[in-house]
């Protein structure tokens, strides 16, 4: 993994196409298959957070993209995209009931736990409409698709760019 | 904290979806009246997205049942197909198989081990404070997870979701050069498996039975993991075309998940402790080394005691592994020709967590006309809540929080695989008594709920 300039850049799509919108991650992964500069990591993962420690250890970038599900007074707006630029976990989760209960939330406690956070850690996130079984994106979802891959592109040549300078 | 937006967010959790697991108990006095594991089950979908599919289909598609085991998905789909197309794969193939599925259960066992089971013996809230606190212990174990990875990468052809699986083999079969390269971290996890074992043998134990039968794959000679017949403790044995006849599947009204039973009998339990009780013997010398010396008989009934079989378990998957790329001389064709024709197979595997059953249906034109899967959790299902309800019933002297801890605790010894979707179990209990100065009264509000 050697991004722009000799930068370890990896983008990580976390998801699970059976599950309707939740496949909006690693749907943006696979269209940047072939416009992320060479050297660029491409990852689709569960989500399950050794995994994703394995998939940003050593990144000097890392940029997550994840369907979300939004909590608050305001109505739903699927398709909506957020970008975070993440330095510790949320409030989210408790002790898992199951080895298939780890979150994200997880994946960043670990990390600062082990020393395993990536230089940078940027997470793009879209708002799903649907997560029930199936596949296929809901109509608003996946227009965001590409929205969202253009938005990562720009972090990775900023990021380059600052590192270059 | 946004940067395209100025609301102030709340963001739960990232896309996984929640409120797909819960236990709901109801106490009378020191009585638990019902125990209930509700638990959400993707294969039901799964079966009727499979139908009017082509044959070749659901190795690929099943293995995204499951994050944490797909293989055991492609192993038990393929083996079921192929016995449908009256194809038997075996040699250097089959030992691939078996190699990728060691890979499999190292991962699988690691992480349960690591993250979820120790820290309750050791009194951490969580697998992430042990690391904060433990961080050379942490750091061991996802060495010996990133092993099981490896194999993963090396064989399946990417560490989640194998994409080099088809149906009579592989797309592709490794070399030997990189099959020994596997080797040399396998060495490595040898000895960290094999420290796991020692570490979790001296946690403190409750004295605890799990009151079921036990079923699993069994094979004289060799420890169940890919292929076998099927065999319970109390005696029964079927091949995997007797499942229907044997194994009773029920619906009840409070899961979306089937319970599963032994005709004729009752509640049983598949998974770590029913393939060590049947086949402990199996175990390579060093496995069963490391059983004895960590205090396991030839048979387990405690359920909590399950994390030592698991490390022993993974110290038998890593030895395994490094006996097959020892062995490994790459196969002509990394793949049997599977051509389709009308009939009906049945396949069974050991997933890490238990006994995977698959059954398909094809018709001549290859099409898929039926399929059937059984996971290991909804088979468990009813010997969890048995023994939910005797381990909570010893405990309701305990407040609700401190209940709601020790039952947890007894849910994760069975690692059940609620869903890959789901973040979150729901306990929700039920009291009709309270207990004060040691004496059980009415509650003021008769049913007392409260959810976590």
């Amino acid at each position: 993994m050697s991004g722009p300039g000799g930068v370890p850049v990896v983008v990580i799509g976390v998801g699970n196409e059976f599950r309707r919108d939740d496949g909006a991650g690693p749907a943006v992964v696979q269209g940047l298959r072939d416009l992320v500069p060479p050297g660029v990591g491409l990852v689709i993962t569960d989500g399950e957070p050794t995994r994703l420690l394995e998939a940003w250890t050593g990144a000097a970038l890392a940029v997550v993209v994840d369907a979300v599900r939004v909590s608050g007074s305001e109505p739903p707006r699927p398709g909506t995209t957020y970008r975070f630029v993440v330095d510790r976990p949320g409030t989210g989760s408790g002790p898992a009931a199951s080895s298939h209960g780890f979150g994200f939330d997880d994946a960043i406690a670990l990390a600062l736990a082990l020393d395993r956070m990536p230089g940078r850690l940027i997470v793009h996130a879209i708002e799903a409409a649907d997560l029930s079984q199936g596949t296929g994106l809901t109509a608003h979802v996946a227009a965001a698709v590409d929205t969202v891959a253009a938005a990562i592109l720009d972090d990775i040549g900023s990021f380059a760019a600052r590192q270059g300078a | 904290m946004t940067h395209k937006n100025e609301r102030v967010l709340s963001v739960k959790e990232l896309a996984r979806v929640e409120g797909e697991g819960a236990l709901y108990l109801r106490a009378n006095g020191n009585r638990v009246e019902e125990a209930r594991l509700d638990i959400y089950e993707p294969p039901r979908f799964f079966e009727a997205f499979l139908r009017g599919r082509a044959y070749t289909e659901p190795p690929d598609i099943t293995a995204r049942i499951c994050g944490i085991c797909p293989v055991a998905y492609q192993m038990s789909a393929c083996q079921a197909i192929e016995d449908a197309c009256g194809v038997t794969v075996d040699g250097a193939i089959a030992d691939l198989r078996r190699l990728l599925y060691c890979g499999e259960w190292i991962e699988s066992h690691a992480l349960h081990i690591y993250l979820l089971h120790a820290p309750d013996f050791l009194g951490y809230r969580s697998g992430i404070e042990m690391a904060t606190q433990r961080r050379d212990i942490v750091e061991r174990g996802l060495a010996l997870k990133k092993a099981g990875n490896a194999i993963m990468e090396v064989v399946g052809g990417r560490p989640i979701h194998p994409v080099n699986v088809r149906l009579g083999g592989f797309y592709r079969a490794p070399d030997r050069a990189e099959l020994a390269a596997l080797a040399e971290s396998l060495r490595r996890a040898l000895d960290d498996a094999l420290a796991t074992v020692r570490w979790v043998a001296a946690f403190d134990f409750p004295d605890h039975a799990c009151e079921a039968d036990m079923l699993a794959l069994w094979r004289p000679g060799t420890y169940p993991i890919e292929r076998g017949t099927l065999r319970t403790r109390s005696g029964l044995a079927f091949p995997a075309a007797g499942w229907d006849e044997h194994v009773i599947e029920e619906q009840v009204p409070h899961s979306t998940a089937l319970h599963a039973h032994l005709a004729g009998g009752g509640r049983y339990l598949t998974g770590p402790l029913a393939r060590y009780s049947l086949s402990s013997q199996w175990l390579s010398p060093l496995a069963r080394e490391a059983a004895r010396d960590a205090g396991l008989g030839p048979t387990c009934e405690n359920p909590f005691r399950s994390i030592i079989v698991r490390a022993v378990e993974t110290v038998y998957a890593v030895d395994e592994a490094l006996r097959l790329i020892e062995a490994y001389e790459p196969p002509g064709p990394p793949a049997v020709e599977v051509r389709p024709r009308a009939g009906v197979g049945h396949g069974v595997t050991e997933a890490p967590r238990g006994t995977l059953y698959h059954r398909y249906e094809i018709l001549a034109d290859g099409l898929i006309a039926s399929a059937r899967i059984v996971p290991p959790t909804s088979q468990n299902q009813a010997a969890i809540e048995a023994d939910l309800r005797a381990f909570a019933e010893a405990r309701l002297g305990l407040d609700d929080a401190e209940l709601t801890r020790h039952c947890e605790q007894a849910i994760r010894n069975y690692d059940p695989c609620i869903s890959c979707s789901t973040h979150f179990l729901d306990l929700t209990i039920e009291r009709s008594l309270f207990m004060q100065n040691g004496a059980w009264f009415p509650c003021q509000v008769p049913a007392a709920c409260r959810s976590w």
